[in-house]
């Protein structure tokens, strides 16, 4: 761990390869500079006070503070996988509930099977990463939903004008919905090692662990990742398809005008 | 309105329709007796299909009764009025890969078994034979998704079948196999028919007519 040094001087010489991707955009006027430099800066500022928070809760190892950190990455996830949603009622509290159960249920099963202990160490990056996958999935879901709706609102109205009810005239659309918030996280597991090897893993090999338990641990962080983008792409479908009918299980109209 | 029959299937008792503020239809007053075939016709626009939605239950009205079988609509429960009264769409899409998905539709609904021999004979009664089944859905002809279409509505005969310009754009062959269709559910089976039409030879053949304009009905 020693080995792994980062300097001021380090962090401004890579600071080059940024300037030279603005040099680049500005040159050939690819419009995306105005956006480097706002993530950059957004980086920096929210690392740098996450890095100083970290610091504090890793130090105070207090159970009530591991928590809270906890319920704030529920929450910044739950809101920013809903704001996908525009436009889905009640878009923002199903990803929020998604979101919680399953990193709920994800970090508790982690916890107890002694993957890793309940120290802020431990319970902070975990759910960070449990959550912010989640919450790609679920964003994905969204749009995904709300274009497939808007294209075959012809066909789930006849099948509803059939005597369909609500989940027979959307399981195609809950279907495609899952498959599209799973999927990412599907062909990332599937090129593993083979295009990319993983923040986690590559973490670990950098602070010196073995390649070969830094692999094992990342089999077992993919094998958390896909059961938790599954279970919680499958919540918010399932709670969000039923906010495109009324009580009547009629389309709803307003949501397609 | 037919003088002494009094078993009315759909009953329609001073129903609006409005959509931000501007009235689509217009205080409704109608009785449709069971069995009868009614043709509705009017000017594009002026809430012949808004009113058919709502009899099926695809949209609500702003307000007003619709009652069937001497009950309100909304005592229903919605996927099972539905199954009893059932609409059939101008351009209907056919669903998934093959016309077995389509076919099988209706028994899905119900929960019940596919049964081949049951569509094979209704398939015979829109001039197609037992190879559609798992032909392509893109492998069908604008006439022939119609007439796949509206058995998709009959397998399970209705209570009432209401029919929102199905013909348009068919040719002379195709609207005759869907007149014959109708007509025998119709005649054979006492499904009540109510049919939206701008085509002059349908209205011309149809015993009993409703004018709609501006929403309202102007003519019985």
């Amino acid at each position: 761990m020693s080995d792994l040094t980062v300097s001021n001087t380090t962090l401004v010489l890579a600071f080059i390869l940024v300037i030279l991707a603005l040099g680049i955009g500005y040159k050939e006027k690819l419009n995306f500079n105005k956006d480097i430099i706002v993530g950059v800066i957004r980086a920096i500022i929210q690392l740098s006070i996450v890095g100083y928070i970290l610091k504090f809760v890793i130090k105070a190892d207090d159970i009530w503070l591991t928590l809270a950190c906890f319920a704030i990455i529920v929450i910044n996830a739950g809101w920013n996988a809903g704001k996908r949603g525009k436009g889905i009622p009640k878009a923002i509290p199903i990803s929020l509930f998604a979101i919680a159960v399953d990193t709920v249920l994800t970090v508790t099963i982690l916890v107890l099977t002694g993957s890793i202990k309940f120290i802020p160490a431990q319970i902070v990056p975990f759910t960070g990463m449990v959550a912010s996958n989640i919450m790609v999935a679920i964003g994905l879901c969204y749009r995904n939903m709300k274009q497939t709706f808007a294209d075959r609102h012809q066909q789930v109205l006849e099948k509803l004008a059939l005597g369909a009810d609500i989940k027979l005239a959307s399981s195609d659309i809950l279907r495609e919905s899952i498959k599209s918030g799973v999927q990412p996280t599907v062909d990332s597991i599937k090129t593993m090692g083979l295009v990319s090897l993983p923040g986690m893993m590559s973490g670990l090999i950098f602070a010196g662990v073995d390649p070969v338990k830094a692999i094992k641990y990342q089999i077992m962080i993919c094998f958390m990742l896909l059961g938790s983008t599954s279970l919680g792409s499958i919540i918010a479908c399932y709670l969000a398809y039923k906010q495109f009918y009324n009580e009547q299980k009629q389309l709803n109209d307003e949501l397609f005008s | 309105m037919w003088g002494e029959i009094l078993d009315n299937v759909i009953e329609i008792k001073r129903l609006n329709y409005s959509v931000d503020g501007q009235d689509i239809l217009k205080n409704i007053n109608l009785d449709i007796p069971r069995g009868t075939y009614l043709t509705f016709q009017g000017p594009s626009g002026s809430g012949k299909s808004t009113l058919m939605r709502i009899i099926a239950s695809m949209i609500t009205a702003t307000s007003g009764e619709v009652l069937f079988n001497g009950q309100h609509l909304s005592s229903y429960e919605p996927t099972l009025y539905r199954q009893k009264v059932s609409y059939a769409f101008q351009q209907p899409t056919l669903f998934g890969k093959t016309v077995r998905e389509n076919l099988e539709f209706p028994f899905l609904v119900r929960d019940k078994e596919f049964d081949q021999s049951l569509v094979t004979k209704y398939l015979e009664m829109v001039n197609l034979d037992e190879s559609y089944i798992d032909k392509s859905v893109n492998d069908v002809s604008g006439g022939e998704k119609q007439r796949i279409a509206l058995l998709r509505n009959l397998i399970f005969p209705p209570e009432v079948l209401i029919t929102d310009e199905v013909t348009t754009g068919l040719d002379a062959d195709n609207k005759a196999i869907v007149h014959d269709l109708i007509d025998r559910f119709n005649e054979k089976r006492g499904v009540t028919v109510l049919r939206v039409t701008h085509d002059e030879s349908e209205i011309d053949a149809s015993s009993h007519t409703v004018t709609i304009e501006s929403g309202e009905i102007k003519n019985v």
